[in-house]
């Protein structure tokens, strides 16, 4: 993958976005930001999350309309006043969540909204799956378009997309997060599929936040951060560092907290557990102040034996030993009664209540020692959450608004708040730093630390190597649903990691490690 | 995230109590039955008379002791449209009991037995095996009230025992009935459960976003299943006091309540998706219908224009505020 | 290679095979043509206003104000017809047409402009438009004796061996189907209940098509009223009482999905006809028609038992010996 040339002054950008401003109520989420997509060449958007990233994607796909500030096809001003002028002008997105429709089939998400008529005005299904097997084998994709949408993984899903990104002949194709649930080979292959995008021309919008991505894939950078403009120019001419402190507003260094390990006795003791379908025969040990890491790629099973260990979903056998005794866990109250909580990886959908206010979120695991005799008693639970936002810091203008008007970042603290309340041992965190920007992941791997420091055993599991070597004790890395190896952490480093979770052996004989 | 960060203290509430109070949809509802009660004092010369108002309250107690229950299965994200139907296979159930000689406290027992049952049915379609609850009750009501049709046919179950009317026509004191005291007691006790218990509480967590109430450790089908339960429960106690009312037990009996209980509900500002509303919005809700009906009544408009009354009003408290903001932001542009 | 009958409709197909099989093994009779097209007669309303319920559905919302549409229609049409009999009935029918859709649309502006849960406006609806019966016909019936021939013959008349009215039902499923599958309002439909998100990306206005969809159930409810009272030669303000939960019931058998996206027009149709050959052979093999009712609440919950297991996504199958993956 070669980075393209300077590019001449006088060449037009396909897309100018200039001094661009938007406005919520409260929040001004951009502020005369300038944003310029070159035919041919891969812009990265870079920034924290509430840089206005999303927003930005959202102004220049027509669903939200500008405050302020003008945008400019081919030098040309336009405005969308509707996801329809947008795609007329050839601006197409592909999301991280599937933005298609499962019960249709490929040809048909291809097509919606723009099928090719017959004389009558009826949709003319066999030309229709004609123009889309086309297009799926110009982009090498292993599927018909015959096939329903909801068979395909979510890999093959992003062909699809952007395979309707060119049928409708798009000028200039997004790419919000395109790579967060790919593995590693879908990535490459994504890769050269973004190389056949800019060798028709088209200006591509990627945005994403790990570097190495960036630096792999994109031509020029543009940085964001509070929804201001910050800079732009070539990817050639800035290294991470510059662009992170672009980003941050100062100079961030990736050091994880120093750790003076105190491991206590055994606290956990996971023998046999199994699950019809996920994983099997997973086996650990967790002692009291350790940090074990777990790492693989997606779809290793980590998440889901996570959450059979929580009694969300039930193993097919599997015996669990909490402080030596034999514990039943066939449900996340069981769980927490044992002391063993998870704070998941999808916050709004499944760790927070949105809806609830902040301290009735903070408390829910904990009424019962907030309540006398199943009636609420409200001055303890106020004071109960008082004690744990105070103590992570949070930022909210009140206990009692609703948790869904707080940051990202905030409502992990709840989350988190919510669950260091129920005074764990064991507290399982899910890629806690997923989604963060870079100066609150440090914030959280301070925490981290601390609790262990307390006497509390965390596992983490995350796919963000730095962290797993900078912040495990141990690590036990999965694939495919079993155990591939444990390593110690004089044992880390980036290459066995990879090697194990992806099974890669230095011998030809094969065989895992 | 070591500092003591004193300087940054979190309020409890931004607005005080009575700001809370006052802005919101009950307050909104009171000034709606503040009017209509002025509205119909002066309308009709026999509506301030205290034995006619007694009447009117037959026209909303029992739908609303079901709509206590209802209200808590709305607000935790479900519906139960076979409360009528479960009236009337409790009914059928006390009429062939009748036949065969059982007094009144085995008859309570099996209204109460058969509401709990049938509560149970829709509760394990619901919970255990995932159906979604608006087709599995219409299911449902139609299977409750078809087996009525089938025990009973075109027939009617009469002959109840003379102390067992005390629950539909009694009187506890002066123009106070028996079923008013059931209103009461029972509004008190949702009232409590709803808002002052821990199951409230879980209820509102589960009706907000029932992923993240299970992984907060709410045992969340356990919720939803009791809460099926006290439905049929009270639609249980609805059918002795309305069949001790009536006297009598036709398959037919209490036709079309289920949709007057879930406008009382949403009338009473509980959100039809689930996640917020209150008893006392309910109560004041079956206050409102109460009046309209009563009123109505006495201005001799018919019973079915009356619904035209109700049917406007469910749609006008929704849309009237949502039209408000619509107008004002139109305004502001 | 695409399955050109769809597992759901197969196997409701199959069942309601067997069913007329059964009750035929009882009385011969049930399976001659002449009976069957009886039937499918009888069944022709519920079958059109399935298909319009069907679209409502598929777009997440729902339309209890059908049956009470229907009655307000064809008393509407009734009394006009008394009042001009000799207005051509082609114009009637397009005033019944006019007048539903009129109906369903100040359900969808409800539910467009308002966000307004579908639930709660046709729950309001339903008993206003009865209402309404009452107040234009001041309670009174429109009697078989004061509606003018053609009005009351006209679904009656005899083509090609089949009554208009089933003629009626069979052009609103080929219709219904060709829109459904080749035209863009109708993919849309399937989008917008599918993933209503997504179908904003795509530039659907998601209330827009629900506008529609109201607009044309409430269209296929008038037309049905003014054949409802003509083919019953009365109106008055009870009649079709209920039948929306009939409607819906079919629908739900028919498995179309109450969370919306998954359905189909054969699925609405095979739904109606179930009901609707229940209902018709009842009498014929001795059940009393009081089973009728408890008979469609168990279809309804065994439908939806089964539609939902088959809707289950599968495990993943893992644990195959580790690949190497390069």
């Amino acid at each position: 993958m070669t980075h393209a040339a300077p590019i001449s002054p006088d060449v037009t950008p396909v897309v100018s976005m200039d001094v661009i401003t938007k406005t919520f109520p409260g929040v001004k989420a951009l502020d005369e930001v300038k944003l310029d997509l070159y035919p041919g060449q891969v812009t990265a958007l870079v920034g924290e999350n509430g840089a206005g990233k999303s927003t930005t994607v959202k102004i220049l796909t027509g669903i939200y309309r500008t405050d302020g500030g003008t945008i400019r096809i081919d030098g040309d001003p336009v405005s969308f006043n509707s996801p329809n002028d947008a795609a007329k002008v050839g601006i197409t997105a592909i999301h991280q969540e599937t933005v298609l429709f499962d019960e249709l089939s490929v040809a048909e998400n291809i097509y919606i909204g723009h099928a090719p008529r017959t004389r009558l005005g009826l949709i003319d299904t066999a030309q229709m799956h004609r123009n889309a097997n086309k297009l799926l084998q110009d982009i090498g994709a292993p599927f018909s378009s015959h096939t329903q949408l909801r068979d395909l993984g979510i890999a093959n899903k992003h062909l699809v997309a952007i395979a309707r990104a060119l049928s409708v002949d798009a000028r200039v194709v997004i790419m919000d997060e395109p790579t967060a649930a790919l593995s590693h080979k879908e990535i490459e292959e994504l890769y050269e599929l973004v190389d056949t995008l800019k060798a028709q021309g088209k200006a591509i919008l990627f945005i994403s936040h790990k570097f190495d991505e960036i630096f792999r894939i994109a031509d020029r950078y543009t940085v964001f951060r509070d929804g201001g403009f910050v800079g732009d120019g070539l990817i050639a001419d800035v290294t991470e560092d510059e662009l992170i402190t672009m980003m941050v507003g100062r100079s961030v260094d990736q050091i994880f907290p120093d750790r003076r390990h105190d491991v206590g006795d055994e606290v956990l003791k996971i023998v046999g557990y199994s699950h019809p379908t996920e994983f099997a025969d997973i086996n650990f040990t967790l002692n009291r102040g350790e940090i074990l890491g777990f790492y693989g790629l997606v779809g290793a099973g980590r998440s889901e034996f996570m959450q059979a260990l929580f009694g969300i979903t039930k193993p097919s056998k599997g015996v669990c030993r909490v402080n030596g005794t034999i514990k039943i866990i066939r449900s996340p109250a069981d769980a927490v009664e044992n002391g063993i909580v998870y704070v998941p990886e999808d916050r709004g959908k499944q760790g927070a209540v949105i809806g609830l206010p902040i301290f009735q979120n903070i408390t829910l695991p904990s009424l019962s020692r907030t309540s006398r005799n199943g009636f609420l008693r409200l001055a303890e639970e106020f004071k109960l959450a008082r004690e744990y936002a105070e103590r992570l810091d949070l930022r909210a203008a009140s206990l009692d608004q609703d948790i869904g008007n707080l940051s990202g970042g905030n409502q992990q603290k709840v989350v988190i708040a919510k669950w260091l309340a129920t005074q764990p041992q064991v507290i399982i965190l899910d890629e806690p730093t997923k989604g963060i920007d870079i100066g609150s992941k440090a914030a959280v791997h301070e925490f981290m630390a601390e609790l262990a420091a307390q006497g509390l055993s965390v596992i983490m599991v995350s796919s963000e190597i730095p962290e797993i070597i900078g912040m495990s004790d141990r690590v036990i890395v999965m694939r495919d649903g079993l155990i591939a190896t444990e390593l110690s952490r004089k044992d880390l480093s980036p290459e066995t990691l990879v090697r194990h979770a992806a099974g890669i052996t230095t011998s030809t004989q094969g065989g895992t490690a | 995230m070591t500092e003591t960060a004193n300087s940054r203290r979190i309020p409890d509430h931004l607005t005080s109590r009575a700001t809370r109070v006052f802005k919101s949809w009950e307050a909104l509802l009171l000034a709606v039955v503040i009017a209509i009660f002025v509205i119909n004092s002066f309308a009709s010369p026999y509506f301030l008379n205290a034995w006619n108002l007694s009447d009117a309250t037959f026209n909303f107690t029992e739908k609303a002791m079901i709509a206590f229950a209802m209200a808590l299965l709305i607000i935790s994200g479900e519906i139960d449209l076979s409360v009528a139907s479960i009236i009337a296979l409790a009914s059928t159930a006390m009429g062939l009991a009748v036949q065969y000689g059982a007094g009144t406290p085995e008859l309570v027992a099996i209204g109460l037995t058969v509401g709990l049952l049938c509560g149970a049915f829709n509760g394990v379609f619901v919970t255990i095996l995932g159906l979604p609850s608006i087709v599995v009750t219409i299911g449902t009501m139609s299977l409750f009230r078809g087996i009525s049709y089938i025990i009973l046919g075109d027939d009617a179950f009469r002959g109840y025992p003379s102390s067992f009317s005390w629950f539909g026509q009694g009187y506890i004191y002066w123009v106070f009935t028996v079923e008013m005291l059931f209103f009461v007691i029972i509004a008190v006790i949702y009232a409590v459960l709803l808002h002052k218990s821990n199951f409230g509480r879980a209820v509102y967590a589960i009706g907000n976003n029932p992923t993240g109430a299970l992984f907060s450790g709410i045992r969340v089908q356990r919720v939803k299943f009791i809460l099926f339960l006290l439905t049929g429960l009270m639609s249980g106690v609805a059918a002795i006091c309305l069949t001790s009312r009536l006297g009598s037990t036709r398959p037919s009996i209490a036709s079309g309540m289920e949709l007057e209980v879930v406008t009382m509900v949403v009338l009473g500002g509980v959100n039809i998706l689930g996640g917020s509303g209150t008893i006392p919005g309910v109560v004041i809700a079956a206050f409102v219908m109460g009046l309209v009906t009563f009123g109505l009544g006495l201005l001799n408009v018919p019973g079915i224009v009356m619904s035209i009354f109700i049917g406007l009003l469910l749609i006008g408290v929704i849309a009237l505020p949502r039209l408000w903001v619509m107008i004002a932001a139109r305004r502001k542009a | 290679m695409m399955r050109f009958i769809p597992v759901r409709e197969a196997i409701l197909g199959s069942a309601i095979l067997i069913l007329i099989i059964l009750v035929a093994s009882r009385f011969a009779g049930f399976v001659e043509p002449s009976n069957l097209a009886n039937v499918f007669n009888d069944t022709a309303p519920l079958i059109i206003l399935a298909l319009g319920q069907m679209v409502v559905i598929l777009t997440r919302c729902i339309d209890l104000s059908v049956a009470a549409n229907l009655a307000l229609t064809g008393m509407a049409v009734a009394m006009i017809n008394v009042a001009m009999p000799e207005l051509p009935i082609p114009v009637i029918i397009a005033i019944a047409i006019m007048l539903g859709a009129f109906m369903g649309a100040i359900n969808g502006v409800l539910v467009w402009k308002l966000s307004i849960p579908p639930i709660v406006v046709t729950l309001g609806t339903m008993t206003i438009f009865r209402g309404i019966i009452f107040l234009i016909s001041d309670g009174k019936w429109v009697n078989s004796h004061e509606m003018s021939p053609a009005f009351t013959g006209f679904p009656r008349t005899v083509l090609l061996g089949l009554p208009v009215l089933s003629w009626v039902a069979i052009t609103a499923v080929i219709v219904f189907g060709i829109m459904m599958a080749r035209t863009q309002f109708g993919r849309s439909i399937f989008a917008v209940g599918g993933n209503p998100h997504a179908a904003v990306y795509t530039g659907i206005n998601v209330g827009k098509t629900q506008f529609w969809a109201f607009v044309a159930s409430g269209a296929l409810a008038g037309l049905t009223g003014y054949l409802w009272v003509a083919r019953y030669a009365v109106a008055y303000v009870d009649i079709a009482g209920g039948f929306e939960l009939e409607v819906v019931a079919a629908c739900v058998i028919g498995g179309i999905s109450i969370a919306g996206g998954i359905g189909s027009v054969g699925g609405a149709v095979l739904g109606a006809i179930f009901l609707g050959v229940v209902k018709n052979a009842l009498p014929v093999v001795n059940i009393s028609p009081f089973w009728q009712l408890a008979i469609s609440g168990s279809a309804i919950l065994i439908a939806v038992a089964f539609n939902a297991r088959s809707g289950r996504t599968k495990g993943r199958i893992i644990l195959k010996s580790a690949e190497v993956t390069q």
